[in-house]
């Protein structure tokens, strides 16, 4: 199969999980949203690495793996901390602060 | 030869000789910064693991400074060695450059992390409570806010001494960010100063939903951001064939068309170059909190510790305008008639949209965030200049801005009453009658804010709006003094409230600090007056740094 159609799957799902960040409410969701799209760009880069024939794009995603779950570390973390103090993970709620 | 070998031999063999992988060779000396801090990080997750809780806070704060300053030590060695001009280099194989906007910016990280590191450590603003001194971090992080736990933490003396090796581990990443010299150790710097950001944003002792609130906010933004950057640097490495910035400027410009014949048939993509810069320079400039990346700024400022916020305000901004000059000067020159538009449009609606929406804020807070917009507007426009004075005055501007900002932030932390700070405007009015020092030292920083001579922020703008003017970009400068003339009315009208209103009955206290935050204001002060009234040396330092290794 022609490689290229990675790329165009890849597209696609990092345009899902920007679509999921912009239009969930529950916290949570928009986070995985934000992994979905971290993992489309893993995609691409191991698909352009395959394109190009050098390793380059293969080892930065096993960096994007670490980042990203280091990201999860902390995210999870703050989002509990935010879920204990107010029963809820809807981000309509974090509206203490306005204009 | 036997048979399990023959079987095995039917894939194997045909494999050619795999290319070895030479050892890396790393540069020590020239990373000593980076890696002093880092180093010092870990120490600071080993005494928390292992001192007992009350001697914590001392051995935090001694390891923190004593890092900060052998690091920023080691910059001024490097830079005294000519690494900043003449023997400027790329070390770690190609990941790090060493070269004058590095090391500039290197050292005014430091020094700003530094100042950041006593106003976290200050501890007499908070009343003691059952006995204890508290800073301004949460009791237990972890514990529900007004909770039995947290109730218990606080009667127990806990403190949160954590901050500084995280602190610490931002500054190191901070530190890379602008001295990064491939798209990976790009995204992985962004990431290390990032993640830390986030927790310490979270860990007010005071406000602490808010705070959480704006944790949350900073956290789901900044990854959406930095997922923005990924996918675009997958793309550039889709067009380029390679991450380090040499290679991709070298294809960019179409310096060797084919460097190498394998790669010749997939690169050099425009759409992906295109697409893929863009992206990459929206992660950047979320991080810069420029318009209309800028929406987290506000809440996020307000949420925080102040302390915190101080730090953030003057290293993030210094660390991202960094990496976003090399971004653009280094990888993309050859992109210039593509993204010089774009940047011009966003310069100009990020000085005037943060002038103008910072008219209309009631909380000091919120207020010093929205002049921060303004100003990345103001550098923005030294950015686009794209010349070597282009260069050196935004290295000037972010040296002299982000002491302004510390000091600032840090005689918010002084203005209280018993809700702690007392962050809203109208209880500031009079405040030049009862603390006359304080409301004098706030003017400065405010008059330095908005430009006023005599001061760092007159140099810095002064110097950013003539690089702009001289390569072309009159127009620019226009706008940046129209909306330097809207910023410095709601400067003025800090400093008329403070000291020509009558102060209210029920107004704050201005609480007495320790020697920690008295040197960090001092040196606030000190630093806007020498860079407004003797600027030539620094101007001529950030001069010789302007140029970039590639």
């Amino acid at each position: 199969m022609n490689p290229v159609n990675y790329l165009y799957l890849a597209a696609l799902l990092f345009t899902i999980g920007a679509a999921g960040v912009l239009v969930r409410r529950n916290a949570i969701i928009v986070f995985m949203c934000v992994e979905l799209m971290l993992n489309a760009s893993n995609l691409a880069l191991v698909t352009f690495s395959r394109l190009h024939g050098n390793l380059d794009g293969q080892i930065m995603a096993f960096f994007t793996m670490v980042v990203a779950a280091a990201e999860v570390v902390v995210g999870l973390a703050i989002i509990v901390t935010f879920f204990r103090s107010r029963h809820s993970a809807s981000v309509d709620d974090a509206s203490l602060m306005k204009l | 030869m036997s048979t399990t070998q023959s079987v095995h031999n039917l894939w194997t063999h045909a494999a050619a000789e795999p290319e070895k992988i030479p050892t890396p060779h790393i540069e020590y000396a020239q990373l000593s910064p980076t890696l002093i801090v880092l180093g010092a990080a870990l120490v600071g997750i080993l005494i928390e693991a292992f001192l007992p809780r009350r001697t914590r806070y001392t051995a935090q704060v001694l390891v923190a400074v004593v890092a900060l300053a052998s690091a920023f030590a080691a910059v001024l060695a490097l830079g005294m060695d000519g690494y900043g001009t003449t023997k400027a280099q790329v070390a770690a194989m190609g990941a790090i450059a060493v070269d004058g906007p590095a090391l500039f910016l290197q050292g005014t990280i430091l020094l700003v992390g530094l100042v950041a590191v006593f106003t976290f450590a200050e501890r007499r603003l908070d009343p003691t409570a059952h006995g204890n001194r508290v800073d301004s971090f949460a009791a237990q992080a972890a514990s529900v806010p007004g909770g039995q736990g947290e109730r218990d933490a606080v009667r127990a003396g806990f403190t949160t001494t954590e901050v500084f090796p995280i602190a610490l581990f931002a500054i190191a990443g901070m530190l890379v960010f602008p001295a990064a010299n491939d798209l990976l150790t790009l995204f992985i710097a962004l990431e290390v100063f990032s993640l830390p950001l986030y927790i310490l944003c979270a860990l007010s002792r005071r406000n602490r939903l808010m705070s959480q609130e704006a944790a949350v906010k900073y956290f789901l933004l900044g990854a959406f951001s930095s997922a923005f950057l990924l996918f675009g640097i997958a793309l550039l490495y889709g067009y380029a064939g390679a991450v380090d910035y040499s290679s991709i400027a070298r294809v960019v410009s179409n310096a060797d068309n084919a460097t190498d014949p394998a790669l010749a048939g997939t690169m050099g993509n425009d759409a992906l170059l295109l697409i893929g810069g863009a992206m990459v320079l929206m992660g950047m400039l979320f991080k810069v909190g420029a318009v209309p990346f800028h929406m987290w700024t506000p809440d996020v400022y307000q949420g925080a510790p102040t302390p915190v916020t101080g730090f953030m305000a003057a290293a993030t901004k210094v660390a991202a305008f960094g990496a976003l000059l090399r971004l653009l000067y280094v990888v993309l020159p050859g992109l210039r008639w593509d993204w010089e538009p774009v940047m011009w449009g966003v310069a100009i609606v990020t000085m005037l949209g943060g002038a103008i929406v910072a008219i209309t804020q009631t909380d000091i807070k919120r207020l010093l965030a929205y002049s921060s917009i303004a100003h990345a507007g103001f550098i923005l426009a030294g950015v686009v200049a794209t010349s070597e004075d282009g260069v050196s005055s935004v290295l000037f501007y972010l040296a002299a801005y982000s002491f302004v900002t510390l000091g600032a932030f840090a005689v918010v932390t002084l203005v209280r009453d018993a809700g702690g700070e007392a962050t809203h405007l109208s209880k500031w009015a009079g405040l030049g009658r009862r603390s006359p020092l304080v409301a004098a030292v706030f003017a400065v920083f405010l008059l330095a804010f908005a430009g006023i001579p005599l001061t760092s922020g007159f140099t810095g703008k002064f110097a950013v709006f003539k690089a702009a003017a001289e390569s072309g970009a009159g127009a620019l400068v226009v706008v940046g003094v129209i909306s330097s003339a809207i910023a410095a009315f709601f400067y003025i009208r800090v400093i008329v409230l403070m000291f020509f209103q009558e102060p209210k009955a029920d107004g704050p206290t201005v609480a007495v600090p320790s020697p920690l935050t008295i040197t960090a204001i001092g040196i606030g002060v000190a630093v806007t007056l020498v860079l407004g009234l003797a600027p030539q040396y620094f101007l001529e330092l950030a001069g010789d740094a302007g140029v970039f290794v590639r």
